[in-house]
């Protein structure tokens, strides 16, 4: 499967990654290179196979419903990068 | 207004209930409402590098539980994924959500409309799902400040069939939802503080045609808004659509202020949320007997209460719809009308949602919150019944015992208020009345009918109001017959 | 006493019989380790916790009170939180993030008694076979000569170059496809990926949630067996740890196991190189020559399992590494908008090999592909891991080379993805199944570089992986030369 620059582009767009245009080119043979090599899985017969997204077996574990947690603000912003009375604060989002 | 001239309007909406539970979905922290920012924030929540999710057992049952009060299937196996996508409320960076394994499958709910019909509305689906932080725009003017409190706690997301054809019927579905989801105790309801948000779902279509493109309208946040949102999206669709043009699929927002619906500016491409199957979460897997458990616990549904109701007292539709509306209307019903086998329901009923209702709301209180008790009402209605009081007196009482919360037996002893019943006693007095007013006596006799008034009110003066009316009336009319 | 080639095991009976003490032993690496910067296997050292850490460990030893690993320095690999420590994932964008929590793993550590004794190097968020995509550089195997420069494998090259190169004497790793394994071979050194759910991943950075694993990185499998106990164990933060009995895989090392070890026809091709297929049927040998059988098994989808592997790693780190915003924690980068901010700060943040997976990742979940790529990665792996239950019906072991070469040279195959990612043909089919693997190293390669051999086994099954993994160590006699 060929990637092309657009697809290059999209795919940027949707992982918020910025892609310069002189770097378009060759990110583009990468990925092509790579996705014609994973493409060999079409030669498998997957029919009425169940899909694993996970290797064991186990069923999901419940937890109790109590407080046990939060009342930290402390910690949670301590590493952030911009922060303003108890906020995380980032440029302003146009809805 | 949305049948005119051969016009469909087919409506679906998604309804997002926040789940009452005292921790989050996937991390222990409080849900409660209005804290201080990011002090009900795990490092989970935060989406600090490590984090791993561990579901809540008990808003799986309020799910489970919700979708039992839908007629809804339990899916005993289903699967978590997650929803990708970037925005500063989102911590994760994706949402954790169900998408092709919810937990409930298809139900339905019956809506009331108004001309007494009653409609089915087909549920597609239930599902869990994280709630996202909250962003606030306006305390600074070039940024926005995140508050994650909310982030992490836990959602129903209820999906409709569009068999919705109208404001109306949008709305009663909204209004039957709210009320069963209070109801079971699952969701609180509350739109003003967000713990229950809709997303409308419209297209139009000449009746017969094929389905139209629909927008997805968002923040509609009260009952009048979903009314007001259909309506103009009503208007803006057909419109389009009579001048030649075509309707775009997209998201809209709505505008409260204005009543206007319009386009959300950043949206210049569909999203493409890659949904996979969550790695950090097994199957959810629920257990018959836990279904079962729920089943069993569940408390009388407002539409079969309803029937009930109006099978065992014989009150109106209207008057059992207005008492199961609300869980604390059927149950302060319910106290009176079983405190005393002799009580008459339509009577009840109307002290209810007349006196009751019209004080509560003058004084901006909820029946739970009410200050005259189920029991003490009964003992009003009962005072009534056996003649203790006159009707018109017994209202007196009544608001005398809103404002002081005294029982009605003390105001009226206290006031002496008991209504004279006593024939003897109320003849002589009529007599009284009629022999210190000879002269308009005669004025009567000679035609001036109206006076029969003024002789009945002086009666109630001399008694304070106790006499008992009728009585007053049958021998008043004797003596002056003659 | 020779305190650069001692071993976990030789130093806890020093400590024991306090001939020496920990604050000795602390300092002493503490000081191998800076001499060593050349090899850039750590990427912080803990001078100022380490020793106060070491002699409170004294104490204890003094008052009979010690702890299974009591006064051990570790290194851990800089991909485990480390409260207040600096823990980057050798990557710009966590370069000065200190997390306010301690991973379960090392927290299972320091209960025990072991002191932090630094971070080591990695390939940027474990992505990676060669440790040369790494912030602060590629770190080197110690077994580097004639003044070329090898790659010590990936991701967990760090602490392989570490303890191979004595300046640790255990390590943790992480292994997502292979990066436990695959740098034990390259120099010299023991590495177990155990299975899938034995370790907790809470507070480990996530690569790939359905693959990544904690594990062992040392000198003998006594050792590894030692670490493996008093790190692994349940824990209800992680849903997906398994919830079973404590282990005992070092008691557990005396039962002398007949074992069953099976040899996957698929991987023995003409393919390989000689070095290789000898010092296999040296092993097999080895086996034959302690009992054990050794027969023929298929695996029949082994040349699928590497694109299965890339496509199902990439989706999910794509997914894991979206919370990397510059909003929270780590770089920003300073913009305008919030669409600039993501952008500007992940591109700024990530090397290009994430970068590259991050896209591959975020392609082949997308609309349109879903199916053609991600689900259909699924349900090969379902296939994988059904080879190894049906190969398993007839075995108790399987015996593979742990890479299909030894070390190659820094910068060789930096270009070309392909060509790295195939350094993990033997492993990744393991991962995908969640099996336990060790590493256990065998001889020397004609390049006078090591080589080693996988041991892989059933489900939780770790015990047969110890027990044929002792037979391979015992009769390979693997001498570790000084290399200095």
């Amino acid at each position: 499967m060929d990637i092309d620059k657009k697809l290059v582009k999209k795919i940027a767009t949707l992982s918020k990654l910025k892609i310069e245009e002189k770097e378009v080119e060759i990110i583009s043979k990468d990925l092509s290179k790579i996705i014609t090599w994973v493409e060999k899985l079409n030669e498998v017969n997957t029919k009425d196979v169940t899909p694993v997204a996970n290797p064991s077996d186990i069923k999901i574990p419940f937890r109790e419903d109590e407080i046990n947690d939060g009342k930290i603000e402390e910690k949670v912003l301590k590493n952030a990068p911009e922060k303003k009375a108890g906020y995380f604060v980032v440029p302003k989002v146009v809805e | 207004m949305q049948s005119s001239n051969n016009w469909e309007t087919i409506i679906g909406l998604e309804i997002h209930a926040q789940i009452i539970s005292k921790s989050k979905l996937f991390s222990g922290a409080s849900t409660n409402f209005g804290s201080e920012p990011n002090t009900q924030v795990s490092l989970v929540d935060a989406a600090m590098p490590g984090m791993l999710p561990v579901i809540n057992k008990d808003c799986v049952g309020q799910a489970i539980k919700t979708g039992l009060s839908l007629n809804a299937k339990i899916n005993k196996r289903s699967i978590f994924d997650r929803k990708n996508y970037f925005y500063p409320d989102l911590p994760q960076g994706y949402q954790i959500s169900q998408f092709t394994q919810p937990i409930v499958g298809s139900g339905s709910i019956q809506i009331d409309l108004k001309e007494g019909t009653s409609k089915k509305i087909g549920i597609t689906r239930l599902h869990l799902e994280q709630d996202a932080g909250k962003s606030i725009h306006d305390i600074e003017p070039n940024k926005s400040y995140i508050d994650l409190n909310r982030s992490g706690i836990a959602l129903m997301e209820i999906v409709s069939e569009p068999d919705i054809r109208s404001a109306e019927e949008a709305q009663e579905y909204v209004k039957k939802l709210r009320s069963i989801l209070r109801y079971i105790g699952t969701c609180d309801g509350n739109m003003e503080e967000g713990s229950l948000r809709c997303d409308v779902n419209i297209s139009v279509r000449k009746k017969g045609e094929e389905l139209g493109t629909r927008a997805e309208i968002k923040n509609v946040n009260s009952i009048k808004s979903i009314g007001q949102a259909i309506d103009y999206e009503f208007k803006r669709q057909t419109e389009i659509i009579n001048s030649g043009g075509k309707i775009d699929q997209e998201t809209r927002l709505f505008d409260e202020k204005k009543g206007e619906t319009r386009s959300m500016r950043s949206k210049e491409e569909a999203h493409d949320y890659r949904y996979f199957p969550d790695p950090d979460l097994p199957p959810l897997e629920i257990e018959d007997e836990w279904i079962e458990k729920i089943k069993k616990n569940l408390p009388e549904l407002p539409d079969v209460k309803k029937e009930n109701l109006i099978n065992q007292y014989k009150i109106s539709s209207y008057d059992a719809a207005i008492l199961v509306s609300d869980k604390n209307n059927a149950e302060f019903f319910d106290k009176i009308i079983t405190g005393n086998k002799k009580r008459n329901a339509k009577n009840v009923v109307n002290w209810i949602t007349g006196e009751l209702f019209a004080l509560l709301n003058k004084n901006n209180l909820e029946i739970k919150d009410s200050p005259i008790k189920a029991e003490d009402l009964g003992e009003l209605i009962d005072y009534i019944e056996d003649q203790t009081i006159s009707g018109k007196i017994a209202k007196n009482v009544f608001e005398e015992m809103f404002k002081t919360k005294k029982r009605a037996k003390d105001i009226i002893e206290k006031k002496g208020l008991k209504q004279i019943t006593d024939t003897s006693e109320i003849e002589s007095l009529i007599d009284k009345v009629l022999n210190n007013n000879k002269d308009k006596v005669d004025e009567y006799k000679s035609g001036k009918e109206k006076l029969f008034g003024y002789f009945v009110g002086q009666v109630m003066q001399e008694t304070k109001g106790t006499a008992n009316p009728g009585i007053v009336n049958d021998i008043l009319k004797k003596k002056l017959a003659k | 006493m020779d305190l650069k080639n001692i071993n976990l095991e030789e130093c806890l009976k020093l400590l024991k019989e306090k001939k020496i003490s920990s604050k000795e032993l602390t300092t002493f690496y503490l000081k191998e380790a800076k001499a060593n910067k050349d090899l850039n296997a750590y990427i912080s050292l803990n001078f100022d916790n380490a020793i106060k850490l070491a002699e409170e460990s004294d104490k204890r030893i003094s008052t009979n009170t010690a702890r299974p690993l009591e006064g051990i320095p570790i290194a851990i690999k800089d991909l485990f939180c480390t409260k207040d420590i600096p823990t980057t994932a050798a990557s710009k964008m966590l370069k000065d993030f200190k997390p306010t929590y301690e991973s379960t793993v090392t927290q299972n550590l320091w209960d025990a008694g072991a002191i932090l004794l630094g971070k080591t190097n990695l390939d940027e968020f474990a992505m990676g076979s060669s440790n040369e995509t790494s912030f602060f550089g590629a770190s080197i195997n110690p077994w580097s000569k004639d003044n070329k420069k090898y790659v010590p494998g990936g991701s967990s090259g760090g602490s392989a170059g570490a303890v191979s190169g004595n300046i640790a004497i255990a390590a943790t790793g992480t292994d997502t496809g292979g990066s436990i394994r695959q740098p034990a071979s390259y120099c010299g050194i023991v590495g177990l990926k155990p299975t899938y759910g034995r370790c907790s991943r809470w507070g480990i950075v996530s690569f790939a949630s359905s693959l990544d694993q904690a594990g062992p990185m040392t000198k003998t499998v006594n050792d590894a067996a030692l670490m493996l106990d008093i790190m692994a164990g349940y824990d209800k933060k992680d849903s997906t740890s398994a919830n079973l009995e404590k282990t005992n895989f070092y008691k557990n090392l005396k039962n002398n196991k007949k074992l069953r070890i099976g040899i996957p026809k698929q991987y023995k091709n003409n393919q390989l190189n000689d070095e290789i297929i000898k010092l296999w049927d040296l092993g097999i040998e080895y086996f034959k020559k302690n009992n054990c059988e050794v027969v023929e098994i298929d695996l029949p989808h082994t040349e699928y399992a590497l694109a299965t592997y890339y496509i199902i790693s990439s989706a999910e780190a794509s997914s894991n590494l979206a919370r990397y915003d510059g909003i929270k924690y780590g770089l920003r980068s300073n913009s305008e908008n919030i669409n600039d901010l993501y952008e500007e700060t992940r591109s700024e943040g990530f090397g290009n090999e994430v970068k590259r997976r991050i896209m591959i990742g975020t392609y082949v979940l997308s609309a349109g592909y879903y199916d053609a790529y991600y689900l259909k990665a699924q349900k090969v792996r379902s296939k994988i891991i059904n080879d190894f239950k049906k190969a398993f019906e007839k075995v108790d072991i399987i015996f593979t080379p742990t890479a299909p070469s030894d070390a190659f040279e820094q910068g060789s195959k930096i270009d070309d993805p392909i060509q790295m990612y195939l350094n993990d043909v033997f492993t990744v089919p393991v991962s995908l199944a969640g099996l336990p693997a060790i590493s256990i190293p065998m001889g020397l390669s004609n390049n006078d570089l090591p080589l080693g051999f996988q041991i892989i086994g059933k489900s939780f099954d770790e015990d047969s992986v110890f027990s044929a993994a002792k037979i391979i160590e015992e009769n390979s006699n693997f001498k570790k030369v000084d290399k200095k």
